[in-house]
């Protein structure tokens, strides 16, 4: 099953840097009209259909990948290292006031469903992609703070901590060198599964109109501009739609691979 | 205590091998085991961690997980009957009549959600083979083990749950509800090494006394040769999935044979004091590629050219101490 | 006359572990270590043996600084160890050294061995040549150089702690903390690992802070012994004279429960007295002597006036001998 994730992901991954070779129809991806071809059901020339417009879904789904990846890419690059790096001091220093100062903080973001405050967010900055990803970012660390404050706190309690504290090592070695290096599985694990979610989210907001703005085509975006010509012309948003779950299970199965690859190599 | 040769013995090993097939290959774990017990007997078994004590004793129950494991080759007799070969009716009852086992961790061997009373009380109920108890009936059968292993205030304990027991008194429990039914062998796997000394001590000196007065044959694994001297008369020694040598336990300490057994003796810190010598050299081989020959060869001071080659069998020496003494090593090839 | 490297004075350690009531909360506390004094001697091997509860592990921890005491001190060479709420000079962490029980916790798993041993170089001798550093610290343990490409999991029992020892001396220590550094080996092995710290113990005049449980271990490693029970120390004495005559009913119970392999040893195993009952819980301590519950040899002051330690002479002459018991009280 792994394999098929990682087989999936590197597809999507190919597809998406090299959307502008592989599409039939490149042009396609932004403001086209071609209305001799509107609303035209799969067939040899378009696979997937086109849209009330006349735009190659298919095409416009290989540039989707590349709104989708990027917003995975970059929102995980926000949120990995200030979480994790939280995770780890509040672990470190378990029981102290900076423990509880952090870990609060952490609890009263988690409190709030991430994607309303997105939606909230994206409502009232400029709806575009850049601002998305910020507001998903703005939800997604305590996650990584929590999954890490976990382990570091467990592990601040081995030996090889104490060892080097007798040694006389400096905070910054014990916290970055002794202890991260074992949160490094769980949290490249819970990085190739958050990629999907993240994807997912933003998909979500673009279909609701804050992420990805027409006529560039978010895979949300397309599904959304499709679902009010179901379902006659059901190949305008299913397809775009599939391809999101596609994204989604194929990050999640490699996810899934990841752990269970950590899993026995600690066994 | 003394047996006929030629009895029928109680336990019968023979040429047991046990594999593990893992990731990468198969780890020859047991390789051609033989043991026996005779009825009454108190029979230790020695050997250092990962030498395959506990796999061996686990094949008796069958309680090995298989797969990974699986027994190629050999045989296990009890009372005349292959338990490789029963079927699950017949198995069941070897396990609820004929053979027990305590473990080295107690807590880990009793249920923390369920009172000391409900779990002996199920095992009670298990002994009586259909003949139905009704609750009173179990809770009066179930407090006489533990009587009988002098624990504090039984009524009480029978309602507590094991978290409220000390490391001592869940050993006790757990030896309790191995004697519940009136069983013909007790495995005792290291029941001593989670305690501290004062405790294991306590330990020991109770299920020594325990087997005596109830007759029970007894196998006691451990590492820890002093144990072996003080409670059993006769000893197996155990190195890398083979026996290496066998005595009675006077014989044993008076005169190790195989060299394994001598490095280990000498590696013993003396309560006389004196330095202790400097051990033996290396570490168990892999099971996944076994060295050839001889097992022990790769670490042992008088390795021969043979010793690479062949494997040795069991060389007899008759003395004047106790019956058999054999050991498997080639230094001991004429002394027949 | 050999000075004192290490000194603990009335040493408490109070833990607290909860606590009790709903309005008037009262601290639930484990006295871990209730008030003991020793001091190890320059060169000297001190054991300190104890059953679980003892609180011998505790004052391993409180002499690195994983702990602050609660009361009481421990000064090195006569510079106390715990100055306010300051972290410990780095010239005072290179001094004193820890092996730990357990070299698979120990060891950073994530770490190779290089690095592992890179570290207390990289902090206390920045000028010299790392690399030849790590090799000549292999050497001192008898491991081969190439062992510096691995990972502690490459490693057997007994090469692990033979690299957690590596670490203790790179920092080029004159005291070591050895917090039970065979038990989790077999003996096979536990024979070349303390024969090892006897020889580097010569070698680089090191004073050792025993721990451990075993005490047959302890005759042939230690020059001094002291009994742990329950917090308290309570006999101390020569290693040769204290395994002759051990004064204490808890000693001779510990003394007669050891199991060993052979007749000569066996004479040395107190007969008359056996183990019973159990260790009560460091949470709950019985009044008086802690150990009243157990003694056979028990007074009826024994449940209400804890004894303080007092001088007995040693049987074998000029050998001071310790013991805190009613029954060799002031009259004795």
């Amino acid at each position: 099953m792994s394999i098929i994730g990682l087989v999936t992901v590197l597809l999507i991954v190919f597809l998406a840097v090299f959307a502008p070779l592989v599409a039939t129809h490149p042009k396609h991806a932004s403001a086209f009209v071609d209305f001799a071809n509107a609303s035209s059901p799969p067939c040899r020339i378009y696979p997937f259909g086109t849209d009330v417009v006349g735009r190659d879904i298919l095409s416009r789904i290989f540039f989707g990948f590349r709104f989708s990846l990027v917003m995975g890419v970059v929102v995980l690059a926000l949120v990995v290292p200030p979480g994790v790096t939280l995770g780890l001091v509040a672990g470190y220093n378990q029981g102290t006031w900076l423990d509880t100062a952090i870990m609060r903080i952490t609890d009263i973001f988690l409190a709030v469903p991430p994607l309303v405050l997105a939606l909230a967010m994206c409502s009232v900055l400029t709806p575009n992609l850049f601002n998305a990803m910020i507001a998903v970012s703005l939800m997604w660390w305590p996650w990584y703070t929590r999954l890490v404050y976990g382990l570091a706190s467990t592990l601040r309690n081995e030996f090889f901590v104490s060892s080097a504290e007798a040694i006389g090592a400096s905070k910054a070695h014990i916290i970055f060198r002794e202890i991260l290096p074992n949160c490094i599985s769980p949290i490249f694990t819970k990085m190739s599964l958050d990629v999907g979610w993240v994807i997912l989210i933003g998909s979500s907001l673009s279909f609701v109109g804050l992420g990805v703005q027409p006529p560039r085509p978010g895979l949300g975006t397309m599904v959304a501009d499709g679902a009010r010509y179901l379902p006659d012309q059901w190949w305008i948003s299913v397809f775009p739609a599939l391809a999101i779950v596609v994204v989604v299970l194929g990050f999640n199965l490699l996810g899934d691979g990841l752990r269970d690859m950590f899993a026995a190599e600690e066994g | 205590m003394r047996f006929e040769m030629g009895t029928s013995p109680l336990l019968e090993i023979k040429d047991l091998h046990v594999h593990f097939d893992v990731y990468g290959g198969t780890l020859r774990v047991l390789d051609g085991v033989n043991f026996t017990v005779h009825s009454g007997q108190k029979v230790g078994l020695v050997g250092e961690t990962g030498c395959g004590k506990t796999t061996t004793m686990k094949s008796i129950l069958r309680i090995l997980p298989m797969p990974p494991a699986r027994i190629p080759r050999g045989e296990i007799y009890f009372k005349g009957q292959d338990v490789l070969k029963m079927g699950e009716g017949e198995l069941r009852q070897v396990r609820s009549e004929g053979i027990s086992m305590i473990f080295q961790d107690p807590t880990a061997a009793l249920n923390p959600v369920f009172t000391i009373g409900q779990q002996l009380g199920a095992v009670v109920k298990y002994s009586m083979e259909g003949k139905k108890l009704s609750k009173k009936e179990i809770r009066e059968r179930a407090i006489i083990p533990l009587k009988e292993v002098a624990l504090p205030d039984p009524e009480r304990m029978l309602d507590s749950y094991p978290i409220q027991l000390s490391g001592g008194m869940r050993q006790r429990v757990c030896i309790a509800m191995a004697l519940v039914a009136s069983r013909e062998l007790l495995i005792a796997d290291e029941p001593g090494t989670s305690l501290d000394v004062t405790i294991e001590d306590q330990i020991l000196r109770l299920l020594h006394r325990l087997v005596e007065e109830k007759n029970v044959s007894v196998i006691l694994i451990t590492h820890t040769l002093g144990v072996v001297r003080e409670t059993t008369d006769r000893v197996y020694v155990m190195y890398a999935g083979n026996m290496v040598e066998m005595a009675a336990t006077e014989e044993l300490f008076a005169q190790p044979l195989h060299p394994y057994t001598r490095g280990l003796m000498d590696a013993v810190p003396r309560l006389t004091g004196g330095g202790i010598a400097d051990g033996i050299p290396g570490r168990i081989p892999d099971y996944l590629n076994p060295p050839p020959g001889c097992r022990f060869h790769p670490r042992c001071p008088r390795a021969m050219e043979i010793c690479r080659q062949e494997k040795p069998s069991f060389y007899g020496k008759r003395s004047g101490v106790s019956d058999n003494h054999e050991v498997a090593c080639f230094l001991y090839r004429d002394s027949e | 006359m050999t000075t004192d490297i290490l000194t603990v004075a009335d040493l408490k350690k109070y833990f607290v572990i909860g606590h009790s009531g709903i309005l008037k909360r009262e601290p639930i506390t484990v006295k871990a270590v209730d008030g003991i004094s020793f001091g190890v001697r320059e060169g000297e091997t001190f054991g300190l043996v104890g059953e679980s509860g003892s609180g011998k592990s505790t004052v391993a921890y409180t002499t690195i600084g994983m702990y602050r005491p609660t009361e009481g001190s421990i000064s090195f060479r006569g510079r106390s160890l715990f100055d306010g709420n300051k972290e410990r000079p780095l010239a005072i962490k290179k001094e004193i050294q820890i092996v730990f029980q357990d070299p698979g916790s120990s060891l950073n798993p994530r770490r190779s061995i290089k690095q592992i041993l890179e570290l207390p170089l990289q902090v206390h001798r920045q000028d010299e040549n790392r690399l030849e550093q790590v090799v000549r610290l292999l050497e001192m343990v008898e491991l081969p150089p190439d062992y510096m490409q691995k990972y502690p999991q490459m490693l057997g029992g007994g090469e692990k702690q033979m690299v957690a020892i590596a670490r203790a001396l790179a920092t080029d220590p004159s005291f070591i903390i050895l917090d039970e550094p065979t038990s989790a080996l077999d003996v096979s092995i536990q024979a070349k690992i303390i024969n090892l710290l006897i020889r580097l113990q010569n070698e680089f005049h090191l004073s050792y802070l025993f721990i451990t449980h075993d005490l047959s271990l302890m005759r042939n490693v230690a020059s001094r012994v002291a009994i742990m029970y329950l917090g308290k120390i309570c006999e101390v004495a020569e290693a040769a004279e204290f395994f002759r005559n051990p004064y204490h009913p808890y000693t001779r119970m510990l003394l007669s429960s050891i199991p060993v392999i052979s007749e000569e040893e066996e004479k040395l195993k107190p007969k008359k007295i056996i183990s019973t009952g159990e260790i009560p819980s460091p949470v709950n301590v019985p009044t008086g002597c802690s150990f009243h519950l157990r003694c056979p040899a028990k007074l009826n002051v024994c449940s209400e006036v804890d004894p303080v330690m007092v001088e007995i002479e040693g049987q074998t002459g000029l050998a001071r001998h310790t013991v805190r018991c009613h029954l060799y009280g002031q009259a004795g």
